[in-house]
């Protein structure tokens, strides 16, 4: 895999991960690019796409989409599977996982996702596996300052679709 | 008091954690950029503190903006900071803004080695963990090389948790420093034999993946990975290996062979479509590495197909996606297996997801043979009328244009209605494609001209509906080969006269110009048509009313601004005024004007010009014909007209050809012009037409582009004008270089007495004439039958001409034409080379050896021979000297003689007429890599399009655009430069603008302008 991307229905970027070397320009050119032709797609189109030499697989959950680049061998069923497992991931740690829990807990996503993918290759496959590791690292951070659940409320408009389960749709 | 503010903004700052910078930025939508700039002096404030823990929370600040798109690389050093951290919390955080902010560049890197060895080497577990998961994103060369043992042992790990990731981890290093990559690589090995699954999966991973860059190497692990590969019931292992096969059978077939039953096992066993997926793919490419030598493979191609019909037919688009691809993947090899699911196929066109519909035009592209042809081309016509989307449109149409035809009678008439079918749709981008294909097969199948030109008649007829949006200009091509069908084959046609008509209409000079002139050229062919119809049925008053139509019809395209119209619609008027004037002395015409433009268009093979022979005693490189001399009266002869504007540049010279003789070779002209197909595609852009189109080797019109015997390449050979001016000018310089030779024969003393009396070269016609149906190969040609020469002469010329070809060769034909009467034989042609230009020798010979003329001249006899020079620049013009030696040999005696000559290769000889549309034209001038110059002619009294055409002729340019009295011209070198010229007429003055990308070239093409325009 060569990067993982996850960006809302309003094109903000929420997570990524590179997996290949690049500058911050060309970066933030592939995200652009990337986020106006997923967004572009019908809802009811396939998940795959052919971008430059690469392909192209995401899936949509909820108010965000997550996003893969993977070369012209790799299987895009599998990283279909890998995409699902990591949104399984973060629904299992954060307990019904919305978008706002990964805005504002933005460095758990990246650690469950470096826990579960390493130089962009699937490390464990085990989902059990993968939150132990996270759980006694997370007992070793000292003031586990965890994270207060927001109120919808204070947080503006479009909350509501960000509040929503990604396993609800 | 100020020590209390100062604590009390610290814990303010330190109390703006993560949540609430985020909440923050969602609170001040209006101004964010703002309020993030005012957060990130906050953050350099904390940075500024020697709290770790501020630090840290401000790092993690930091990773967050640097998501959002700020930059962040100034505080690089603080993130180190932050890394060193002994306590776990920070140490995380350093680590992850570490990986997503560092990159190759971060000079900073360098500053980590010691931190992340001794972080690798910690007792905690995670410390390494984090240390490892950061070094994977960030790693370079250097690091990889300073690390790498401390990696390798972490491969042996007492906790599988550091294992997995030190294994996974080792390809980037390996990547970075491939050196590594030995010592390491048999502990990398041991890995796949792991008591811990996880760090199995991730050796199998990591060889996997080196195995895809460099198989050869990781043939001798193929056993272990067989046993592997039954044992394991992980899925994702499963997927790696048998990638891992994929990659490794084109190496080793046998591997191949038996792969094939534990994989189709496995297609059968799996419920997983990912794994499913992976091993039909991995099937199909072992079968295609086999290819021969599988007796009973089909089995197997049967159980991929079989399968993939399945996922085809499953409801989920991603799946239905993925077995059309892997489809098109089979048909390469088996189409046979593919074609008998077309109907599956077919439906998929019908999906709602393009992509589905796109992949699945894609796979019928491939599956169309002459037995489903109708059945598919029916149901891809009812999807082009209601297909949505401009991709999926213009897709389906190529689809439609390129594949479907080269099949029978039948097919093809259905083709033509397609093609016309086609063009009813807006806004395609296909109309040059569209016209060729109709061209094509117009011209080449007998059988159904009838009903292609009864199609084409009806969409001149309705020409409005296509040019109605001029911005769509792309479908309008097809009315230049429409046009041209129905001249050509008027024959056919129900109703001449209505075509005609429609023909003419004013509307019609809105079309681009090559298209304009293609129409009156076709009305012409129809004009002749209609006359004789009207001639056999006596009808002298339609016929008088026909030419009516003409003489007030063609004023318009008379007035037209591009040359090649303007040209031959004057041409032509005239012709019809001379017709009426005939008419109304009820004289029949009819005969003689279709004579004009009789004999039948046959199709030529590619090849064709190359097999005829050429006839003993043809110079191919001799005039075809004398200009015409200027006491010729225009209406002497109806057929004249074609010459109109060729005598105004010849020349009285040549008095002595009697005029029945001339009268004579001028028919026999007139005639290959009707004959001759490139006639109608003259213009630069129409040149363009059949460039674009992929088919151009079924179009034969083009290819003897490339061997009708008239030496200057890239000229538009079509053009008889550009011809016939070609021809006078070497004639021109002929005349000089015989007087030259005059002279030096005459101080040899060796020269006979010679009236200075004009002279006529040879006058043969080349092998146009190869009648050819079907592409077959012509046995021989037709040579002319008059061979005369003049007799008095007794001076050998010859006729120098560039001969430009592929990067600096220049390819000079030169002409020998013994006017003795003595016998000439052992001729060596020598040149003394210059530093940029070099005569070609044989392997083995001196720099200074001559090369043997491969023939003979008896008296009175030419031939040509040619001669390679390699030129390295081109930017200036030439001379070479030469000299040819050879041995006279009269009755009685043989002498040694020798004869000095001058090669001239100008700067405009090394330029090719390159037609150049004036966007790209526009587009080249922009681009702002061209330098500029100009020139000054005064006292040039001649119209503006001669002045043109003699650049053109002379220089080689091409027209891009000409507006009034104002034109672009362009034209390439050899060397692929630009020449681009702007050329303004006022008051006998011509101002040339010119830019080209090398300066001193221009410098020298100008300068050779200049002197024709001297000249005359």
């Amino acid at each position: 895999m060569q990067f993982m991307l996850l960006f809302s229905r309003q094109g903000k970027l929420r997570l990524q991960k590179w997996y290949v070397p690049l500058s911050d320009k060309e970066k933030k050119k592939i995200t652009r690019e990337l986020v106006q032709t997923v967004l572009a797609r019908k809802p009811k189109m396939c998940s795959f796409l052919e971008w430059r030499d690469l392909k192209i697989v995401y899936k949509r959950y909820a108010s965000l989409y997550f996003c893969c680049a993977i070369e012209d061998q790799d299987n895009e069923l599998i990283t279909l599977e890998i995409i699902h497992r990591y949104v399984e991931l973060l629904d299992k740690y954060f307990g019904s996982v919305c978008e706002l829990d990964i805005i504002f807990n933005f460095e758990k996503a990246y650690f469950i996702l470096d826990e579960f993918l390493l130089g962009g290759e699937a490390q464990e496959t085990s989902k059990k596996n993968v939150l132990k590791a996270i759980e006694q690292a997370d007992l070793l951070q000292e003031n586990l300052d965890f994270q207060i659940r927001l109120f919808p409320g204070v947080l503006g408009p479009n909350v509501s679709a960000e509040s929503s389960g990604l396993f609800q749709s | 008091m100020a020590l209390k503010i100062v604590k009390g903004s610290i814990d303010r700052m330190f109390d703006k954690n993560l949540q609430d910078l985020v909440r923050g930025i969602r609170n001040h939508k209006e101004d964010e950029a703002k309020y993030i700039s005012t957060c990130i002096d906050e953050i350099k404030q904390e940075l500024k503190q020697d709290n770790i823990a501020v630090k840290a929370n401000a790092v993690c600040k930091l990773t967050y903006l640097q998501m959002l798109g700020y930059d962040v690389s100034w505080a690089a050093f603080n993130i180190v900071e932050v890394m060193s951290s002994s306590k776990f919390t920070y140490k995380r955080i350093g680590y992850l803004a570490a990986s997503q902010c560092f990159h190759e560049g971060t000079d900073v890197i360098m500053l980590t080695t010691n931190q992340i060895r001794k972080d690798l080497s910690s007792p905690n577990q995670y410390d390494t963990g984090v240390a490892l998961t950061g070094l994977s994103c960030f790693v370079t060369p250097d690091l990889a090389r300073d690390l790498a043992n401390d990696i390798m042992t972490l491969m042996s790990h007492t906790k599988p948790y550091i294992r997995k990731k030190a294994v996974l981890i080792m390809y980037k290093v390996f990547l970075k420093y491939p050196e590594s990559l030995r010592p390491a690589f048999p502990r990398l090995k041991e890995k796949l034999e792991d008591p811990d699954p996880g760090v199995q999966s991730a050796a199998v991973n990591v060889i996997c993946e080196l195995a895809r860059r460099n198989p050869k190497n990781y043939l001798s692990l193929a056993p272990l990975f067989f046993k592997l590969m039954t044992s394991s019931t992980n899925n994702w292992v499963l997927i790696k290996i048998i990638k891992l096969f994929g990659a490794l059978t084109p190496l080793e077939p046998r591997l191949g062979k038996k792969l094939i039953e534990p994989l189709t096992n496995l297609i059968h066993s799996t419920s997983a479509m990912s794994l499913l997926y992976e091993c039909v793919n991995t099937v199909i490419a072992v079968l295609i590495s086999l290819s021969s030598g599988m007796p009973n493979h089909s089995a197997s191609i049967q159980l991929c197909v079989q399968k993939l019909r399945i996922l085809i037919e499953d409801s989920d688009q991603n799946l239905k996606y993925l077995g059309l691809l892997a489809m098109s993947k089979i048909l390469k090899t088996h189409p046979k297996s593919v074609q008998s699911h077309k109907d599956l196929i077919l439906q998929c066109l019908d999906d709602k997801d393009e992509s589905i519909r796109l992949r699945a035009l894609d796979l019928l592209y491939g599956m169309v043979s002459k037995k489903n042809l109708m059945e598919i081309v029916k149901k891809l016509m009812l999807h082009v009328d209601k297909a949505e989307g401009t991709t999926y449109r213009d897709e389906l149409q190529h689809t439609c244009n390129t594949k479907l035809c080269n099949c029978s009678t039948l097919i093809l008439l259905r083709y033509i209605s397609i093609l016309v079918e086609l063009t009813r749709l807006e806004g395609t981008r296909h109309g040059h494609l569209i016209a060729s294909q109709m061209l094509d097969v117009a011209i080449r199948v007998k059988a159904i001209r009838a009903f292609a030109v009864a199609q084409m008649a009806m969409l001149l007829d309705n020409a409005h509906l296509l040019t109605g949006n001029m911005q769509r200009n792309g479908i309008c091509e097809v009315l230049y080969a429409a046009a041209w069908i129905c001249g050509e084959f008027s024959e056919h046609l129900e109703d001449p006269n209505q075509t005609l008509e429609a023909m003419l209409r004013p509307k019609v000079a809105t079309l681009p110009g090559h298209i304009q002139a293609v129409y009156v050229q076709n009305a012409a062919k129809l004009f002749a048509t209609v006359l004789r119809k009207h001639e056999g049925a006596t009808d002298s008053q339609a016929a008088q009313e026909t030419s009516q139509l003409l003489v007030e019809r063609l004023p318009l395209f008379v007035q037209s601004a591009n040359l090649e119209v303007q040209e031959r619609a004057s041409c032509i008027l005239q012709l019809v005024k001379y017709i009426q004037k005939l008419q109304q002395k009820d004289v029949e015409v009819a005969e003689e004007v279709s004579a004009l433009f009789a004999g039948e268009l046959n199709p030529v093979a590619p090849k064709a010009q190359k097999k005829v022979p050429v006839p003993e005693g043809l110079d191919l490189d001799a005039w075809i014909n004398e200009p015409p001399s200027e006491s010729e009266s225009e209406d002497e002869k109806p057929k004249a007209v074609f010459a109109k504007e060729e005598t105004k540049h010849s020349r009285p010279r040549h008095t002595e050809v009697d005029e029945k003789e001339l009268a004579r070779r001028r028919e026999a002209r007139k005639q290959e012009q009707a004959n001759n197909p490139f006639y109608i595609k003259s213009s630069p852009s129409s040149q363009k037409v059949y460039q674009d189109a992929p088919g151009v080797e079924h179009i034969p019109v083009v290819q003897i582009d490339l061997s009708v015997p008239l030496k200057v390449p890239g000229m538009p050979m079509s053009d008889q004008y550009l011809k016939l001016e070609e021809e006078r000018r070497q004639k021109e310089k002929a005349e000089k270089k015989k007087k030259e030779k005059k002279k030096k024969r005459e101080k040899h003393g060796k020269g006979k007495k010679h009236d200075s009396g004009p002279e006529s070269e040879e006058d043969i016609t080349p092998a146009h004439h190869v009648d050819i149906v079907t592409e077959e190969m012509p046995e021989n040609a037709l040579p002319s039958d008059d061979d005369d020469k003049d007799p008095n002469d007794p001076h050998k010329v010859y006729d120098i001409q560039g001969n430009l070809q592929d990067g600096s060769q220049v390819v000079v034909s030169v002409i020998f034409e013994n006017k003795s009467d003595s016998f000439l034989k052992s001729m060596e042609f020598n040149v003394l080379d210059s530093l940029n230009s070099k005569l070609q020798r044989p392997e083995g010979a001196g720099p200074h050896d001559g090369l043997v003329v491969p023939f003979q001249l008896p008296p009175g006899v030419s031939n040509e021979a040619r001669f390679i020079f390699s030129v390295q620049s081109i930017v200036m013009p030439q001379k070479l000297k030469g000299t040819l030696t050879f041995i006279v040999k009269s009755e009685d005696s043989s002498t040694h003689e020798k004869l000095d000559f001058k090669l001239h290769f100008t700067c405009t000889s090394y330029l090719i007429t390159t037609p150049c549309y004036s966007d790209a034209y526009a587009k080249l001038l922009e681009s702002g890599d061209l330098k500029s110059s100009s020139l000054r002619l005064e006292g040039v009294n001649m119209p503006f399009h001669h002045l043109l055409a003699r650049i053109c002729f002379h220089h080689h340019f091409s027209v891009v655009e000409r507006i009034d009295s104002c034109a672009s011209m362009y034209s390439r070198s050899i060397q692929g430069h630009h020449v681009c010229l702007l050329v303004k007429t006022a008051d006998q003055t011509v101002s040339i603008d010119a830019k080209c990308d090398e300066p001193s070239l221009l410098g020298n093409v100008l300068d050779e302008i200049k002197q024709t325009f001297s000249q005359c």
